[in-house]
Parts: structure tokens; C-alpha cells; sequence
């Protein structure tokens, strides 16, 4: 039998979408190597990197030599190519449907507004040594406000995961991007219980992985804590 | 039992996801909601999806937005043809990978150039810096390079030899700056003989029906009444200025 190479995956913890991947693939328990890819060395910009990946972006995964990147790509691939349990990504078609819906949705809302507070909020001022832009941030808090309102309503209406009665690839996305402004500090859910009440259903679902995977995101926020 | 289509033809997935179902014969009706006089947000509309989008599909008690969500699910009910969303996990893959990519790229810059080089200044009646279309032009190109360089390759279409979803996401959104006005083809031979292709594949006739409302638009924006877009105006103005 030929050697396969196993499963691999370029990631930095740093990055919502690498930590729904390596949530994943903590609780599915598929065999992977990884590959850190330091954004904050610019390591995503090395000849290296970009001939693996010319969008300079993680996460990317090769599987047998097979290259792919974009996070709910690589996550629907693999649930669809390994023995995963169903609930993650459901064959049945209209619960399949419900989680497409939302990956999409999730591109332009929860994505977005939430790293921009994390970006106003840490990653802007470390680069440029100026204070944060608090107008800027109070556009972009009140903007999330927003999306939290349409988690609530459109997605968590009546059911306990935004995709109905059982967790799936969508929640993870979404935790992980609602997690990152606790880089600065932030806890953006603090005044939502329903939200908060959701966060910790799939932390139960997700279990010691949740906050392996946020270890960096952790260590990043207490060391600005200590500064201060 | 025909799947109701909740469409505004000005919108591009709501393109995407009409060519689909005439292609595909797949039986339907079409529900006309008129974006520009805000019928997504009227009652009606809010029991079909309460997220408010379009296009919107209901299907007996079943409903959904996002049109790739729309494409996937009509194309598993439908059985429709495999070159669509292949059983292959690596060309599936390639698909699912372009239409998670071009949101936050194609769709977003598309979308941005159609605004201010067309409805903002024409509709909004408010005046468009020189830089910023300057630079949503550029950001445009970036994405339509990437389109190019990494979803396309030598294949003709961006999973291999047939035309997909990711084709037909594709080429509604590349039609936006091209109702604006910006002849995105032109200099762009791989891009132009992509077009040809896809626009063979699913018909001419089909493609350009479609197409009609939105490629009036520069005529049509001269007899518009502005004020329609007012209640979205400081919205519209913040999100592409």
C-alpha cells in the first residue's frame, strides 16, 4: 500500500475562519498535520506561502495534494469526503439548504462586522502606533448590534442552533468570529443572554476545543490586560 | 408542484438563480419584489423570509435565501445535470471554494462600481470623488484578475470542461459594472472567451432576457424618480462611500 500523505492544513489561530477548521477537526478527530502560518510575521506573504496559495490567505488545506482554501469550502469538503457525524453539514437537502443559507449570509454580516471591531479595536492601532478611532468604532459596535439583532431573530428564533435542533459547521463559524473582538478585550455577547445562552450550548457541544483553539486569541488578551 | 421565486431582476443572484430554473425547466413562479421601492420590506414579504433578501425561494412550507443556497438546494430536488455540482469532492470543492470567495470580491466589487459610477450619481444625485472610483475600479480588476488567475486557469469554465453554479454566480455579478457602463471585457481576452462560453452554455437568448432590465440601466436611471431610494440613501451612502 502506498504511504499517503496525510491530511494538512495551513493555519494561524489567530484567524476565525482556521479556528472553526481546527475546531472541526478536533472533534471529528481526522488524522491532519499543521502547518502555522504567522500572519503577524507576514508569513501568508513568503514565495512559499503564496505559491500554495496566491490570495496570501489562510486557511488552506492540502489533502493528498489537493489544494483548497476558503474556510467553508475546506469544512464542507471534508465533511463530505470523511466519515463525519451527519449533523455537522446534513445530507438531508432542506437542512443542508438552512446551512448554505447561512455560510453565505455569514460572509456579509457576521464576518465582516465583527472583525472590524477587532480590527479598530487591536489590530489597527498595533500597527500603526495611533490610538483607536473612536467614531469609527462606535460605527462599527453599532453596526454589529445589527447582526446580533438578526442572529437573534432570524437564525436563533425557536431553535437552539442557527441551523436548527443540532450544531453544525455554521455555528462554529459563527462562534469564532463573535469570539474575536475578546482579543481587545470585548465581550460583544455580554448583553445577550439568548446569544450568550447559544455560545455556551456549542462550547458543550465542542467541548476542551473550544478554548484550545481560542488559546491564542486568550493569551493575546491578557497580555494587553497586563500592559494596561 | 411549482417552487415560488422571489426575484428582482436588477439584483444579480436573483439572475443567477432565473437562469437556473429556465435552463433547468425547473417549474416555477416568479414573484416580482421591486427593490427600488423597498417591497422587501413589506409584510407580505416578511412571512415568506424574515431575512429580507432576494432572491427568495418558498417551496410548499420551505423557505430560503442566498443564492447559492437556492442553487444547491434546486439542483439536488431538480436532479438537474451533473456538470452543475458534480459528485466529484474535488470539482465540488472548486465550486463551493468560488462561491465563498466571491462575496467578499466579485459581488462586492461589482456591486460598488454599479453604484458609483451609475446610481449614486444618477439616482442619489450625489457626487462621487474621483478616487474612490478610481479605487473601486481598481479593487474590481484585482478580483476579476483573481478570477483569471486562480479559478480559472487554462480550464474554460472554473470547475473543468462544463459550465457550474460557479460559472453562472460568476457572470451575473461580472454583468453589474457592465449596466454601469465599465466594459470589464475589454483588454480581458480570457474573461471575454469565458463569457462566450458560458453565455453558449446557456443560451443566448435565455442570458440576454435575463439581462434586459439590468442592461438598461443607464437609459433607465435618466427617467428614474430618485426619491424612491431616499429611505435607504444614508445606508447606500455609508456602506459603498
Amino acid at each position: 500500500m502506498a504511504a499517503r500523505q496525510a491530511l494538512q492544513v495551513h493555519l494561524d489561530l489567530l484567524s476565525q475562519p482556521c479556528r472553526a477548521l481546527h475546531i472541526l477537526l478536533a472533534c471529528t478527530r481526522l488524522p491532519h498535520t499543521v502547518r502555522h502560518v504567522a500572519l503577524r510575521r507576514g508569513e501568508h506573504r513568503t514565495p512559499e506561502f503564496t505559491e500554495i496559495n496566491p490570495m496570501q490567505k489562510v486557511p488552506v488545506m492540502v489533502d493528498n495534494g489537493f489544494i483548497l482554501t476558503e474556510s467553508d469550502a475546506i469544512i464542507k469538503y471534508l465533511v463530505n469526503k470523511y466519515d463525519v457525524p451527519d449533523h455537522w453539514y446534513p445530507r438531508q437537502p432542506e437542512r443542508r439548504a438552512r446551512v448554505d443559507e447561512y455560510t453565505a449570509w455569514h460572509h456579509t454580516h457576521t464576518r465582516p462586522r465583527a472583525a472590524k471591531v477587532f480590527l479598530l479595536e487591536v489590530l489597527l492601532p498595533a500597527q500603526t502606533g495611533s490610538p483607536v478611532e473612536e467614531q469609527c468604532l462606535m460605527g462599527a459596535l453599532s453596526q454589529l448590534q445589527e447582526t446580533l439583532d438578526q442572529l437573534e431573530s432570524m437564525f436563533l428564533r425557536r431553535q437552539p442552533f442557527l441551523c436548527g435542533d443540532d450544531i453544525t459547521v455554521a455555528d462554529l463559524l459563527a462562534v469564532c468570529e463573535l469570539m474575536q473582538p475578546e482579543g481587545g478585550g470585548r465581550d460583544v455577547l455580554q448583553d445577550r443572554p439568548l446569544l450568550q445562552r447559544w455560545k455556551s450550548r456549542v462550547r458543550a457541544a465542542v467541548g476542551d476545543a473550544f478554548d484550545q483553539a481560542h488559546a491564542v486569541l486568550y493569551a493575546l488578551r491578557d497580555r494587553r490586560r497586563a500592559k494596561l | 408542484m411549482a417552487v415560488e421565486l422571489y426575484l428582482d431582476l436588477l439584483s444579480q443572484p436573483c439572475r443567477s438563480v432565473l437562469i437556473f430554473a429556465k435552463k433547468n425547466n425547473i417549474p416555477h413562479e416568479v414573484r416580482n419584489i421591486s427593490l427600488m421601492d423597498g417591497e422587501q420590506y413589506g409584510d407580505h414579504f416578511g412571512k415568506i423570509s424574515l431575512i429580507r433578501k432576494v432572491p427568495a425561494l418558498r417551496d410548499g412550507d420551505f423557505t430560503l435565501t442566498e443564492s447559492p443556497a437556492i442553487l444547491l438546494y434546486l439542483a439536488q430536488k431538480f436532479q438537474t445535470p451533473e456538470h452543475w455540482y458534480p459528485a466529484d469532492l474535488q470539482q465540488r470543492a472548486r465550486i463551493d471554494e468560488y462561491l465563498s470567495w466571491q462575496h467578499c470580491a466579485i459581488r462586492l466589487h461589482g456591486s460598488k462600481v454599479f453604484w458609483l459610477k451609475l446610481m449614486i450619481p444618477e439616482v442619489l444625485h450625489v457626487e462621487v470623488p474621483k478616487e474612490k472610483m478610481e479605487a473601486a475600479v481598481e479593487e474590481l480588476s484585482g478580483s476579476l484578475k483573481l478570477l483569471e488567475e486562480k479559478f480559472l486557469q487554462d480550464r474554460p469554465f472554473i470547475a473543468g470542461g462544463h459550465i457550474s453554479l460557479a460559472d453562472l454566480v460568476a457572470i451575473v455579478e461580472v454583468m453589474q459594472p457592465v449596466a454601469a457602463g465599465l466594459d470589464v471585457f475589454e483588454g480581458r481576452p480570457k474573461l471575454n472567451a469565458w463569457r462566450d462560453r458560458v453565455q453558449a452554455a446557456i443560451g443566448k437568448e435565455l442570458f440576454d432576457e435575463v439581462h434586459q432590465n439590468i442592461l438598461g440601466s443607464q437609459e433607465r436611471v435618466k427617467v428614474m424618480d430618485g426619491s424612491k431610494l431616499e429611505f435607504s440613501k444614508a445606508k447606500i451612502l455609508n456602506f459603498f462611500m
